[in-house]
Parts: C-alpha cells; sequence; structure tokens
C-alpha cells in the first residue's frame, strides 16, 4: 500500500508553504513510511536537510482554471501530448509508454532515454508500459530502423512539456514564478528556498495545468543530456537473465489451449480430404479445426489447412502428424526455384524499364576503352527469428483480445477486423515482447489463425508455429538476378555504369499478379547508387511472385548492395586500381544526390532529402575510417584478405571490412570485421553496437549459408540445419565498431549494417583468392568450405 | 501417465502423454516459460536445461525418462558459475531479444562450472549448439572471458 492510498505523510511541518490543503498527520510508524515508499526518503537525502519534510499536496485544494485541450497532438512524428506517453505515479514511478515492439533493438530503453531525459526524471524510477495497438499513438510499425527516427522529437517534447507542467505545478503550490523553480532528477526546487517538490506529489496537479505549445518547449541542448546519447543499461536484458518476461509463445490464459497448424505446402495450395480420426486419438488432442482456403492476393490470410487443438503443444503436434490430408494443388504447384532463377537471369540480359537515367549508357558503352560485365544472383531467404510465430486469442461475445509477437499491433488489429468481419473496436491487440523478428513479425497471419480457431473451439488459444512452419511457410525474402555493365576509359576511370536488377517484388503478396519492382524497393540501393561516372542508367525487370514474398531485415538493399559493391571492386580490379581508392573515386567529390533529378521515383525511406539528403562526404567518412580501423592497405599473409564495402540504408552510412583467411583446400575462418556507422544522432552508442555486429552477423548468415529453394511449389528446407544459419565457431573472432559521432537528425539502426556485410566479405575472398563469388549463397546449407577454382588454390597457397 | 520430477530442487508431479519432451511439460503443464522451443530437434540450444548439471535439450527428452534426476532450468539456476555469468551478461547488455539466452546462459554456466578458464575454442565447442540470430556471439564470448576473468 503506499502512502496516498491511505491519506498520511510523515510528520514534520517545517515548510513554510502552507496552503490549506496541508493534509492531517496520522499515525504512522517509521517502519511502515520506510516500507511503504521510497519517495520522501530520496527527498530528504537529496537536500541533505533533515528538518525539511516534503508536504503533501492536495491538487483539488488548489483554485486552477480550467485547462484547454492539448496543443501538441500534431508534432512533428505525431501526438506528443504528455499524458499518452507519461504517467507519474505518487510513490514516483514514472511509466513511459513505448508503441513501438521491443524485439532486441532495445527500443524500451532507447524511448524511456528520450523521454526520461528531457522529463529529467530519476532512471531508477523509469518503468515501461507496452502500449497496446490503436491510431492514438500513431505509426507503430516497427519496421524500416525508424523508431527514433518517427518520435525522437515529439518524444522529446513530450518529456519537456511534463517537466515543465511539473514545475508550473510546484512553482503554483509555492506561489512564485515558475522562472524561480528548477525541475531535476524527479524533484522541483527553488531559488528562494531549499525546499524541494517531487514529481510524485506533484504530478496530480500537474495534470491539472494546460499543456504548454510546442514553441513554449523548451528542449534541452545536446550538451545537457543525460541519458540520450549515453551507454544507459537494458530495462529488459536484467530479466531476460532469470528467465522472465513474456514473449508471444509465453502468453498464458486461464482455460487456454494449444494448437499447430498443418499449412498447404504449396502457396494457394487448397485442403482437399481430412482424415483425423487418428489425430483425435492421441491422448491430450480435443479436435481439429479446418481454415478457410487462402485466395490470392496472398495479404495477411492465414494459408488455411488444419489446426489440431490439444491440451499441450507436444499432443497438438503429434496429433497433426497423425492428420491425412488431401492437397489440392494451386496455381503455384509448378513453382521450381532453380528454374524460375535461371529465367530472371535470362530477364536481366534483356533491356529493362528504365528507373533512373543520367547521360547516355549506351553510346558510354560502346564507346569505352574497356568494357566489364558480372551477373549476380541471391537466393529466397527466411528471417527465422528465434521466436518462431505465435498468438494467443480469446473471444469474449463479439469482443477479440489477442496476445502475440508483432511488430505492428495496429496493421493486426486491422487484419483481424478486415479478415473476421469484426469491428475493430472490438478488438485488442497486445504486442509482447518479440523474440527476434527481421520482418517476419510484420506480417499478422499467425494471429488471424489463433483467431479463427479460439473462435471455433469457444475457449482461449494459442497458436504456435513449429520451426518447420516458420521455415516452409514464410514471407520470404526475394530472391533477385542482377547485371551490371560497366565502361571504363583508359585510365580505368569508369565512366558509363549500367545496373538491372529483376526480382518478384513484395507488392506481389498484395495484388495479385503484380510483378514489376516498386520504387520503394529500387530505392534500396539500386536507384540511390551515389556513383559520380557521366552515364549512368538504374533499370528492373518484371518478375511473378510464387511464394509469399516479404520483408527481411533490409529488404532489397541485402542484393542489391551486394551486386554494386560487388562490381564496385570488380572495376577496381579491371582497372588495377586499390579497391577502397576505386570506392571513393566511384563516390566522387562532396555533394547531395537527389535520384529524382535523373529521372527516379525516389522515396528516402519516407524521409525528404531536405532533412536527410544523400550525402557522399558521410559516405567518404565512414571509407576512410573504416580503412584507418582495419588498417587497409597492410601486408596481407598468404590467403588472407581485406574486402571493403560502403553502404546507404535507412539514411545511415555504413563501411564494413572483413578479412578472411583461406586455407589451400579453401577452409575460411573471419579474423576480424572492422565498421564505422553514421546514423546521426544515436540514442545508446552501446546497443546501436549491438546492432552494427548483429546486422552485420545477419548478413554474413545469409550470404555464406542461407538459401531457401522450392519444388513443386513446396520450399524444399524444413528445420535447423537444412535451413543453416550462423553458429558461434562461424562468428567473427574480431568485431570493432566506430559509431561517428553526430547531431544530424537520427538514422536507422537495426538494418543498415545487414547490406555491405555479404559483399565485404565476397571481395574479401577475392583478395585472398582471386576467386568472385557472385553467386549466394557463398557455402551453403551443407558447404563446410569454399568451393575454389584450381588456379585460386595456388593464390590462396601463396 | 502421472511422473514425478525433480525440478529447481522441488517436486513436481505431472499429468501427461508418455513420451512428452520435458520443454512441454516445463512450459505447457508448469508454466515456467524460461525455457524456450526453438526447433524442438535439438539444433538450436533455446531448449537447454541442467539434467544434474549437464547441459541437456529439453525438446528431445521425455519426461519420463528422468526418473530422479535433478532438473535446473533458468529460473532456477544458482551457484557461483551462473551467478557470474547473469553479472557479466547484465554489465554488458549480451542479449539482445534475448529469447535464446535461456539456452545461452544455461550453456555458459555449465561451462564455467567445469572450465574456470576457457580459450576462445572452449567456447565456441561449448556454445555452437545455442544459435543466436541477434548474433550476440561476440558479446557471449567476451563476456564468458569476463566471468572466468
Amino acid at each position: 500500500m503506499f502512502l496516498h492510498d491511505i491519506g498520511i505523510i510523515p510528520g514534520g511541518t517545517k515548510s513554510s508553504a502552507s496552503p490549506s490543503d496541508r493534509p492531517a498527520i496520522t499515525n504512522l510508524s517509521r517502519r511502515g513510511f520506510v516500507a511503504g515508499t521510497s519517495l520522501f526518503v530520496v527527498g530528504i537525502a537529496l537536500v541533505g536537510c533533515s528538518s525539511y519534510e516534503e508536504p503533501k499536496i492536495d491538487p483539488n485544494a488548489i483554485d486552477l482554471p480550467e485547462a484547454g485541450p492539448s496543443p501538441l497532438t500534431e508534432v512533428k512524428g505525431g501526438d506528443a501530448t504528455p499524458a499518452l506517453w507519461i504517467a507519474i505515479e505518487e510513490d514516483g514511478t514514472v511509466k513511459i509508454t513505448c508503441h513501438r515492439s521491443e524485439m532486441g533493438q532495445q527500443v524500451w530503453t532507447a524511448m524511456a532515454q528520450i523521454v526520461a531525459d528531457e522529463l529529467e526524471a530519476e532512471w531508477d524510477k523509469v518503468a515501461i508500459v507496452q502500449a497496446e495497438g490503436h491510431e492514438r499513438y500513431g505509426d507503430q510499425n516497427t519496421d524500416g530502423s525508424r523508431s527514433v527516427r518517427y518520435n525522437f522529437h515529439r518524444l522529446r517534447i513530450a518529456g519537456a512539456a511534463m517537466k515543465q507542467m511539473l514545475t508550473q505545478a510546484a512553482a503554483t503550490y509555492w506561489k512564485m514564478e515558475p522562472s524561480e523553480c528548477t525541475a531535476s532528477q524527479g524533484l522541483v526546487g527553488n531559488s528562494q528556498n531549499s525546499d524541494t517538490l517531487s514529481y510524485g506529489n506533484l504530478a496530480k496537479l500537474a495534470a491539472r495545468l494546460q499543456v504548454p505549445e510546442e514553441a513554449n518547449v523548451v528542449l534541452k541542448e545536446p550538451k545537457d543530456w543525460r541519458y540520450i546519447n549515453k551507454e544507459i543499461p537494458s530495462l529488459t536484458i536484467p530479466r531476460i537473465t532469470r528467465g522472465e518476461g513474456t514473449f508471444g509463445i509465453d502468453v498464458d490464459r486461464p482455460g487456454m489451449v494449444h494448437a499447430v497448424v498443418a499449412r498447404p505446402p504449396q502457396l494457394f495450395g487448397k485442403t482437399g480430404a481430412v482424415q483425423d480420426a487418428d489425430a483425435l486419438a492421441i491422448p491430450g488432442v480435443l479436435q481439429t479445426v479446418k481454415l478457410p482456403d487462402a485466395r490470392p492476393p496472398a495479404l495477411f490470410q492465414p494459408l488455411g489447412g488444419v489446426a489440431v487443438v490439444a491440451t499441450d503443444t507436444w499432443a497438438a503436434i503429434q496429433g497433426r502428424n497423425a492428420l491425412g490430408i488431401d492437397w489440392v494443388d494451386g496455381p503455384n504447384a509448378s513453382y521450381d526455384s532453380d528454374i524460375f532463377a535461371e529465367q530472371m537471369k535470362q530477364t536481366a540480359r534483356r533491356s529493362g524499364t528504365v528507373r533512373r537515367k543520367r547521360g547516355n549508357v549506351d553510346a558510354g558503352l560502346a564507346n569505352a576503352a574497356q568494357k566489364i560485365e558480372a551477373e549476380y544472383y541471391a537466393p529466397h531467404l527466411s528471417q527465422s527469428p528465434m521466436e518462431p510465430p505465435a498468438a494467443t486469442a480469446e473471444w469474449d461475445g463479439d469482443k477479440l483480445e489477442c496476445w502475440a509477437c508483432v511488430q505492428d499491433p495496429q496493421a493486426t488489429r486491422q487484419t483481424l477486423s478486415d479478415l473476421l468481419k469484426i469491428d475493430k473496436e472490438n478488438i485488442t491487440v497486445h504486442a509482447t515482447w518479440l523474440g527476434g523478428a527481421f520482418g517476419r513479425k510484420s506480417k499478422p497471419d499467425f494471429v488471424v489463425e489463433a483467431a479463427l480457431i479460439a473462435k471455433e473451439v469457444g475457449k482461449p488459444v494459442k497458436v504456435t508455429w513449429t520451426r518447420e512452419d516458420e521455415v516452409r511457410h514464410g514471407f520470404y525474402h526475394s530472391a533477385s538476378a542482377q547485371r551490371l555493365e560497366a565502361g571504363l576509359d583508359a585510365d580505368g576511370k569508369c565512366t558509363s555504369y549500367l545496373h538491372r536488377t529483376v526480382f518478384p517484388p513484395i507488392a506481389s503478396t498484395f495484388v495479385a499478379g503484380m510483378d514489376v519492382p516498386t520504387d520503394g524497393e529500387m530505392g534500396l540501393g539500386a536507384t540511390d547508387v551515389p556513383f559520380a561516372m557521366p552515364n549512368l542508367q538504374v533499370e528492373s525487370g518484371n518478375a511473378k511472385g510464387h511464394v509469399r514474398i516479404g520483408w527481411l531485415r533490409s529488404v532489397s538493399n541485402i542484393y542489391h548492395a551486394f551486386a554494386v559493391q560487388s562490381f564496385a571492386a570488380e572495376m577496381a580490379d579491371a582497372a588495377g586500381k586499390d579497391q577502397k581508392d576505386y570506392l571513393l573515386e566511384l563516390i566522387g567529390d562532396a555533394r547531395t544526390i537527389d535520384p529524382n533529378a535523373e529521372g527516379a521515383t525516389y522515396p528516402n525511406y519516407d524521409a525528404s532529402l531536405e532533412e536527410y539528403p544523400i550525402e557522399t562526404a558521410r559516405l567518404a567518412n565512414v571509407v576512410n575510417r573504416v580503412s584507418d580501423m582495419a588498417k587497409w592497405g597492410r601486408k596481407m599473409p598468404a590467403g588472407h584478405g581485406l574486402g571493403i564495402a560502403v553502404h546507404r540504408s535507412f539514411l545511415s552510412y555504413i563501411a564494413t571490412i572483413i578479412e578472411v583467411a583461406v586455407t589451400p583446400e579453401g577452409a575460411m575462418t573471419i579474423p576480424g570485421i572492422w565498421l564505422a556507422a553514421d546514423s546521426g544522432t544515436v540514442i545508446n552508442p552501446r546497443h546501436a553496437r549491438a546492432q552494427m555486429e548483429g546486422g552485420t552477423i545477419y548478413g554474413l548468415s545469409n550470404a555464406l549459408f542461407g538459401e531457401i529453394t522450392a519444388k513443386n511449389g513446396a520450399v524444399v528446407q524444413e528445420n535447423f540445419p537444412s535451413w543453416r544459419v550462423l553458429r558461434m565457431g562461424e562468428a567473427p573472432r574480431a568485431f570493432e565498431v566506430d559509431i561517428v559521432q553526430s547531431n544530424s537528425a537520427p538514422a536507422g539502426v537495426g538494418e543498415p549494417a545487414t547490406p555491405p556485410a555479404a559483399p565485404a566479405l565476397t571481395n574479401a575472398i577475392f583478395n585472398a583468392t582471386g576467386h568472385r563469388i557472385r553467386s549466394l549463397p557463398i557455402i551453403g546449407a551443407t558447404g563446410s568450405r569454399l568451393t575454389l577454382p584450381a588456379q585460386t588454390t595456388a593464390k590462396a597457397e601463396g | 501417465m502421472t511422473t514425478t520430477l525433480n525440478i529447481n530442487g522441488k517436486t513436481e508431479t505431472v499429468d501427461a502423454a508418455p513420451g512428452t519432451p520435458l520443454l512441454w511439460i516445463l512450459r505447457d503443464h508448469l508454466k515456467m516459460t524460461g525455457t524456450k522451443f526453438g526447433c524442438g530437434v535439438a539444433q538450436c540450444g533455446a531448449c537447454t536445461v541442467h539434467v544434474d548439471g549437464t547441459p541437456t535439450r529439453s525438446c528431445i527428452t521425455a519426461h519420463d525418462s528422468l526418473g530422479d534426476a535433478k532438473v535446473t532450468t533458468i529460473e532456477g539456476v544458482t551457484g557461483n558459475a551462473a551467478d557470474a555469468i547473469r553479472e557479466v551478461w547484465i554489465k554488458n547488455d549480451v542479449p539482445q531479444c534475448g529469447y535464446c539466452q535461456s539456452g545461452q546462459i544455461m550453456a555458459a554456466t555449465a561451462l564455467l562450472a567445469e572450465n574456470s578458464n576457457p580459450s576462445d575454442e572452449d567456447i565456441d565447442a561449448a556454445m555452437s549448439g545455442n544459435i543466436c540470430r541477434c548474433a550476440t556471439y561476440m558479446s557471449i564470448r567476451r563476456a564468458i572471458k569476463e566471468a572466468a576473468g
């Protein structure tokens, strides 16, 4: 019980601020006071004066004009009304609402750092409330590396506005001017005496005050930040080390039953006859539920099939194994990813749709002293977060409540409303912690499954995806084929550059038959190429989707950076020049780039080019910094090589150098990785470094091992290890990250390290062995070493 | 079928089908969700618990095969090695999403209990069965060495 619940405060009458609302002192043992709250203890300790004891404010005893509506509902980024984001309890706890999903990027900590800094809250008093999915919070789609970028300004405003209201409340109570009062670390003091009032005590009075206009909210100078840009420890990790915290798969509801789903092997395959007698005979199996067949376009629909409902997950899995289902072929029954890859490569050899054009590439290529060309291929990938999709749904009459590991609880709510034909107001979606996501959990198909099954069963139902489900029924990273051509002059300088990219677009998941790469995807590393040659052309070729295509950490940047940054090194090799020097030459002079001025339609990650220009100086800066870190140009032992790549994505500039060591037999290790990141203002450098490491390794895992293939429309891979991911023993021995100190606007951190990883690696392998890798994965699911042509083996031997 | 298990020093009686893996007994029957499901085929290590001190994949361990063996989970693991691992995990913010970390901590604790000064190779050998898609591998390696310090 807190003190305020029983209307008591500790004894003492010293304060001269003596409004009539001073509460009566009632009997309370010292022990009870200390046990009930630490608030006043802190206050006493801070003022260092045992004679002062903070009076309890009765907010209702103070006359105030009625406050008007918040003028902060439409600041940059959305609603910054303090009450939407911050609740201060009487015990001093500062509850900060996080509307973005926590999936390891430490967004809880980041959001709290921003709010608490401007609020001048004590860090130890901060607690996070995870927001449900609701429009009142603005965008909640935790995707695109934009949680900080979208919310930095408005959360600072919210924190600062509340600090000003708390200060105003103290001034009102003391009958002073606000300018005489100062808030710091959860207390408001004043210039007249040593009295202080704590936030918990002031909160209810402050809540009755007018929210200030944005023009009157004073933000801190960066030099005064306590938490922002500081290495504040994570708010989630202590709990994780004790096995606490609730992920989507951990949700438990009274009376809940467990379900797994047998889904058609092909996208838009149908469920024919079902024999479930054997399944129902398994101990613990309660019933089966046939789900509706999916129809194009895929959207976020469940895939259909049959759910097995049981008293525990294991029984449900056993029941599913015992089902007999006649699957009926659908329109993707003939999909073979090897044949499709060949078709895409053919498309990349033909003229495509021009998406950006500078000068005359055809003439430039025709007149070049030297012409080079290369084709690159990258396969489908699965996101494979360690927590597979899992969702719990519970109906109460017409009302539906869901708990799930979703990146976008608003899209989840909308999808449930659309597909179950119920009013959104009757749906509540709670985002749990996400055990990784990487784009998979942007798609809420699994929540719809839970809702459909729970409706049929009449009990709360948790649907768990097994790893096989996750690997075989995903929304896959698009496969791609690309062709690049370059013309070099007699000095080896690039004068003409053609990039043609072919891939089934993510839009194919949302529009039936859509086969044209979108401006958004083209803007992920193709149309935004920062090179300076006089003739430049970027083209796209069409490809249809035959599996669900979806976002995966850094999306199209993965294959575009792989091709473009590999080709940059290939050009350097053709020109007989150092790869880093050549890269800087390709990037050219310090300038800003506007792809729209050259015929592109370039979204720039939904940001304006005025606020977030493409700045070649920042690209060159990270290239030079990482080169210093890795000591680029140093003499390498036989079989060792350094490779470099640089890429701007999610408005961040990342340069990566990887060192590989390759034995004559092709066994490869990664002795070191160096990475320089310019992500503008960074909220937490330690957590940003973790994202840079993780994003890089995610890219290396895909490049080395990752490959999802399909035969007869069905995904071939099933689980680890046929879907292989990087393990501890394959991780680099050293990894050094340099985060550029910057006051530029905050950019993305979660994704941008992934794109340069693959080309830095393949460029390193080239420099170690002379072997150029143009098709991913490098090693694959079953390999243990590089397949080196005979002459490169000789080079590795030195 | 009723089975009696020794979990974190407590006797637990569960009623489940013969052969049900310990993982699902912990998670679904005993509501001890710190132990995670990752693959179900002993390939990822997310479900790692200790059985009589030995790291064990609970997803392929039939609960009714345990007899009176002592099962320890992330919720109950204690001792010098566990304390040291938790301390460096928190101090260095080792986890990211945290989902695999129960298994990582159980594996690292068993390693440190057996080898007070593990080399990189020792760590790689002991920890390569535990997949982390956030790729906290370098942090884990640094932290284990610090804990051994």
